[in-house]
């Protein structure tokens, strides 16, 4: 059985010294920076970001314990959080000189909420700011150089936590005293707004009214370009929900929030959430193993917003903490890694964060083993057309479909092509827009086009033919009528969505037809002009214009250097009594195999024979220099006499 | 090969032409023997009868029969000194004219055609003066027809050789009877013409997107049935797709257009409650059913016994089953082995994957059609007609033909103008190069025939007072409004 497991750790995690007594480590989600901070800062702050870029070291002066520690966008600005009223901020360039403001801040809001506690804050921009403390929300602009803050909105509210997606510059906050209605606030450039509130279904009401959400329940992330907020919604006896699911409610820039989307997870225990490449990724802890959904792909047998997960239920694919590293002696062996591991957490998208052992991964998605997981090859393409990096597994599907030959495999071709081209034609549509309207001018009013993007899922003609078509034409041991029969197919599905047929996939057709000496065939599809639109071809050859599709199928052949198919191919329609030697003769001698250029020439010795009574080419036909090399080659005696009567 | 009743015809049918003064009496060709021999079964002296293998009329006196065989050989013998390649094709004589093939090595086929005559009432009592119309009928026509008896018998029974192989003479005699007594009922002489000549395959005009996804179908089946060794798709009796090659089709062609189609009635054109009206089966409507083979899968008496036809392959031929599924004006050939027995759980697989399909198939090639027709613009009755045929894939259309069916075949036209289209058919086929004749018959028609690579084309036009200026062009702007998608040399 080939390897199952889906999911990877990267191979390139971010390693930082591991949680201790006098290491404490700190995530910010919003620049992906782990912040070692060792006693307080007073041996040394390290910051270890996605890239070296983001890598930072420091000093700053142990002021007592770090709750909260952030850099502004871009480094700029350092929040360092103590207590749970005072956060201070500091600059880099200025070798951590000490700002504090906290004072200055607090002191500045201390008339309406003396008392408030901050919860955490996020940084918005390069230099601002939003505090959420347990009775509002403060949204500040920070200038490091007058060593002041303005405030630029608030909002007063009672907060039970918050969580904040980075991506979308969304903070949602928990009220209420069950803490299951939510209120986020979008930030943009100095501004806030808030949006609509809305409220997650609990699936027991507590009497006495207690805080029922926890935050552990509760993420945010975009998934195909849309803001969803996710609640973990755990099974519960009395609610006569058998197993725990998880709840999607997306979060327009504008309108009420809804919820759109169900993902049953069909067990109970502890979860954790990730999203990799658009999938929703469900760790169960008690299993060891993980669930993946994805809210574009329909369930038939569900309601449309319900989803199954897409593959059975597979762990991490295992892994050994590498023996390079600053931790790791050279001599020890790799380590093989707990995963699922208790001390894991988990944030968003697709992070997983080992404290205890000092390391970040990214959590990727590996498609080839999707491929023997999921049987209906439909279901597959839409699935892998979602996905990143796609291409090549999309190819390798089919190539393994037309590799098969199982009976019945022809409407799955069919199906997966029309899939395939489906996105194709989306996109040649889009660029195709975009060339028009470039054309046209940048128009006033409208908005700067933007050019459409390729992505992997895109597969055009030319990927088909060189990694799928051309290989399983020339395969052994497949069915002539199976090859024609797939390659009608694909053009078929081409034609259906609009697609200007390419050359080369004629020509594969023709070839084919060919080799099994089926003119027949070739005729009735020249006759339907199913073969018949190969316009480049005929613009790429040299003669004026070619008369008829005839010409054109010779042209084709000799150009593939099939001299001898040409050959065949022009007898059977009756034309080589008139069809150019020259032509034919140059091909077979630019293919250099001798023994072919002399059946060529023989091939026009006796047609002339037949036609003149005399074997010899006419000067008309400017066959000279293959009368010469023909002598070169097989001497002069091979030459054929005139028949002497 | 079944006849359909209304398709007995031996003798001349006799048209009254002219109304005013003595009537007089025009009869068109028509057979008056057809015989199959091989002089290398009797060729001692009191043998000769041994030679004969089939003779129509079969009423004919022994020694008649002897003295007419005896005939065509020594023609053929004789003839044969001038060009021992190319044996006499016909003997033209004042009341009839003979045919000659040889199909097989020393097998013979002679047909004998009485020619088209007048016959002049005289005057007291006298006997009418007859007039026979020696110039009328064209070799190419009927030495056309003669050939495809042969093909006819061959598609059905294989080669002469192949009879002779499996059980003598005895056999061959049994199986010529059996076929030729029956076909040559069907032969309609008076009505053969140049299309006889052409042997061409009308196709079906289609869009490519509807034309793919037949191919798709016919793909489809065949992967599913795998059985299936070769499919051909027709619609409206038109083809559209063949699996086999090329000549085969040809006479698969004619075997279904003017003999198995008109013999089945349209039951899904009947009304509602016509017995004619297929079934309902399951929920699944559909409205396929069997031409050849089991008429009622549901009866348990059904026998699953299938015509089988002989087709080429390479150097020999192939026994196969033919079965002719049709689904209303769409109908499928599909073709397998013959030494395979076909079984109920078979012909219900098929009934069950290939009926829906069909049908879906069906009405939107019909539906298509529709649409083509409408962007092509109303129905006007064009000023001309036209017969054009491709002898690269056999391809043929005519206007001046209206529906062919078993028993005639009508045209639109004077059969003078037949005959002048033969003529010219004639004159292209003693050249290879391309050329174009320009006729102007008799009754003001012109008559225009061009030939232009391997496709020929004949228009008649009734322009009275158009000079040939003036035709040429009308027939240049006919070939770029009516023919743009078929290339012309010019």
């Amino acid at each position: 059985m080939s390897d199952e497991h889906y999911l990877e750790l990267c191979d390139n995690p971010v390693q930082f010294e591991n949680a201790s007594s006098v290491n404490n480590v700190f995530f910010d989600e919003a620049n992906k920076q782990v912040f070692a901070v060792r006693s307080g800062g007073a041996t040394g702050v390290v910051v270890k970001g996605p890239d070296d870029k983001n890598s930072v070291a420091f000093r700053m002066d142990d002021k007592g314990e770090v709750k909260c520690i952030k850099f502004s966008i871009g480094n700029k600005i350092l929040a360092v959080q103590r207590t749970s009223k005072a956060v201070m901020f500091c600059q880099m360039n200025l070798q951590c000189v000490v700002l504090e403001v906290s004072c200055l801040c607090f002191v500045f809001r201390s008339l309406q909420t003396k008392n408030a506690s901050v919860l955490g804050f996020c940084w918005t921009n390069w230099n601002e700011i939003v505090f959420i403390t347990d009775q509002g929300i403060e949204f500040y602009q920070v200038f490091p150089d007058k060593r002041s803050v303005k405030l630029l909105k608030s909002q007063s509210i009672n907060v039970n936590w918050y969580q904040y997606c980075p991506e979308t510059a969304v903070i949602l906050l928990s009220t209420t005293v069950q803490g299951n209605v939510l209120q986020p606030f979008a930030f943009r450039s100095g501004t806030m707004s808030k949006m609509s509130k809305f409220e997650i279904e609990l699936p027991v009401v507590p009497k006495p009214a207690k805080l029922s959400l926890s935050e552990r329940d509760i993420a945010m992330a975009t998934i195909y370009g849309q803001l969803y907020v996710m609640y973990l919604k755990h099974h519960s006896r009395t609610a006569n929900s058998p197993s725990a699911e998880v709840v999607l409610y997306h979060l327009p820039r504008e309108g009420a929030c809804k919820k759109s989307h169900v993902l049953k997870l069909n067990t109970t225990g502890k979860f954790a959430l990730n999203i990799v490449d658009n999938l929703v990724v469900v760790h169960h802890q008690s299993s060891q193993t993980s669930l993946i959904f994805d809210i574009r792909l329909r369930e038939p047998d569900c309601a449309v917003n319900t989803h199954q997960p897409v593959l059975p239920a597979r762990s991490i694919h295992p892994y050994r903490i590498p023996l390079s590293g600053p931790t790791v002696v050279p001599s020890q062996p790799a380590v093989p890694c707990q995963l699922y591991s208790s001390s894991w957490s988990v944030f968003q998208p697709d992070i997983i964060i080992s404290a205890s052992e000092g390391y970040l991964w990214y959590l990727q998605v590996k498609l080839p083993p999707t491929v023997n997981l999921l049987q209906d090859k439909g279901k597959l393409m839409d699935f892998l057309l979602r996905r990143r990096d796609c291409k090549m597994v999309i190819l390798s599907v089919c190539s393994q479909i037309l590799e098969g030959g199982e009976k019945g495999s022809l409407p799955v071709v069919a199906t997966v092509f029309d899939k395939l081209n489906q996105v194709y034609k989306e996109y040649l549509e889009a660029e195709q827009t975009y060339t028009l309207a470039m054309e046209s001018g940048p128009s006033r009013g409208s908005a700067a086009q933007k050019r459409p993007v390729r992505t992997q899922a895109v597969i055009d003609q030319s990927d088909m033919y060189t990694h799928v078509l051309s290989a399983f034409t020339e395969r052994k041991g497949v069915s002539h009528k199976f090859i024609i029969a797939v390659l009608m197919e694909y053009i078929r599905s081409l034609n259906q969505f609009q697609i200007t047929v390419q050359h080369y996939l004629y020509e594969l057709v023709i070839k084919t037809l060919v080799q099994h000496n089926l003119f027949y065939m070739l005729h009735q599809f020249l006759q339907y002009h199913v073969l018949s639109d190969s316009k480049p071809l005929v613009r790429a050859t040299p003669q004026p214009r070619l008369s008829t599709a005839n010409d054109e199928i010779v042209e084709v052949l000799l150009s593939k250097q099939q001299v001898l198919g040409a050959l065949r191919f022009i007898r059977s329609v009756g034309g080589h009594d008139n069809v150019s030697a020259r032509k034919f003769l140059d091909a077979a001698q630019q293919t250099g195999d001798q023994m072919l250029f002399y059946t060529v020439f023989r091939f026009f010795q006796q047609r002339n024979q037949r036609l003149r009574g005399n074997p010899a080419f006419n000067p008309g036909e400017h066959c000279e220099e293959h009368v010469v090399h023909f002598k070169q080659l097989f001497g002069e005696q091979a030459l054929m006499k005139p028949a002497t009567v | 090969y079944e006849v359909s009743a209304a398709g007995v015809c031996c003798a001349g049918i006799s048209v009254p032409r002219m109304a005013t003064g003595m009537q007089e009496k025009q009869y068109t060709p028509s057979l008056l023997s057809f015989f199959i021999y091989n002089p290398s079964f009797g060729p001692r002296e009191g043998e000769e009868e041994k030679k004969i293998l089939f003779y129509h009329p079969c009423d004919v006196e022994k020694n008649e029969k002897i003295r007419n065989v005896g005939l065509c050989e020594a023609i053929v013998q004789f003839t044969r000194t001038f060009c021992p390649t190319k044996p006499a094709k016909s003997l033209h004589t004042q009341k009839n004219r003979q045919f000659f093939f040889e199909p097989e090595d020393n097998f013979w086929i002679v047909m004998v055609v009485r020619n088209p005559m007048i016959e002049k009432p005289n005057k007291d009592g006298k006997p009418p003066t007859i007039e026979y119309q020696e110039e009328e009928i064209l070799d190419t026509v009927y030495g056309a027809v003669l050939r495809q008896c042969y093909s006819m018998y061959k598609l059905f029974n294989g080669t002469f050789g192949r009879a002779m192989e499996a059980g003598g003479v005895e056999l061959l005699t049994q199986k010529l009877e059996k076929f030729f007594y029956r076909y040559l009922q069907t032969l309609h002489l008076q009505s053969c013409d140049l299309l006889d000549v052409f042997g061409g395959i009308s196709f079906f005009p289609l869009d490519k997107m509807t034309y793919l996804k037949i191919q798709s179908f016919v793909n489809r089946v065949e992967e599913s049935l795998s059985l299936v060794k070769y499919t051909a798709f027709l619609y409206n009796d038109q083809l559209i797709w063949s699996g086999l090659e090329q000549d085969d089709m040809r006479i698969l062609y004619k075997y279904l257009t003017t003999s198995l189609f008109p013999r089945h009635s349209e039951p899904e054109l009947a009304g509602r409650d016509s017995p004619l009206r297929p079934e309902v089966a399951g929920n699944l409507l559909h409205y396929g059913r069997f031409l050849t083979g089991p008429a009622n899968l549901k009866d348990p008496e059904a026998k699953f016994r299938f015509p089988k036809i002989f087709v080429n392959k390479e150097d020999s031929y192939e026994e196969l089953h033919l079965i002719v599924y049709k689904a209303m004006s769409a109908a499928a050939c599909f073709m397998i082995s013959a030494s395979v027995e076909l079984t109920r759980e078979f012909c219900e697989q098929l009934d069950s994957l290939v009926g829906p399909q069909l049908t879906l198939l069906a009405s939107d090639i019909c539906e298509q059609f529709n649409i083509n027709r409408r962007i092509s613009g109303p129905d006007k009755e064009p000023q001309f007609k036209f017969i054009y045929f491709n002898h690269m894939n056999l391809a043929e259309k005519s206007t001046i033909h209206m529906r062919k069916t078993a028993s005639v075949s009508l045209t639109s036209v004077h059969p003078d103008l037949m005959k002048i289209l033969g003529d010219i058919n004639c004159d292209f086929a003693r050249v290879d190069e391309d050329e174009e004749i320009i006729v102007k018959a008799m009754t003001d028609y012109w008559v225009v025939g061009k030939k232009s690579d391997q496709r020929e084309l004949y228009v008649i036009l009734n322009q009275k007072n158009a000079n040939l200026i003036e035709v040429n062009e009308e027939v240049k702007r006919l070939c770029a409004t009516q023919f743009n998608n078929i290339f012309f040399l010019d």
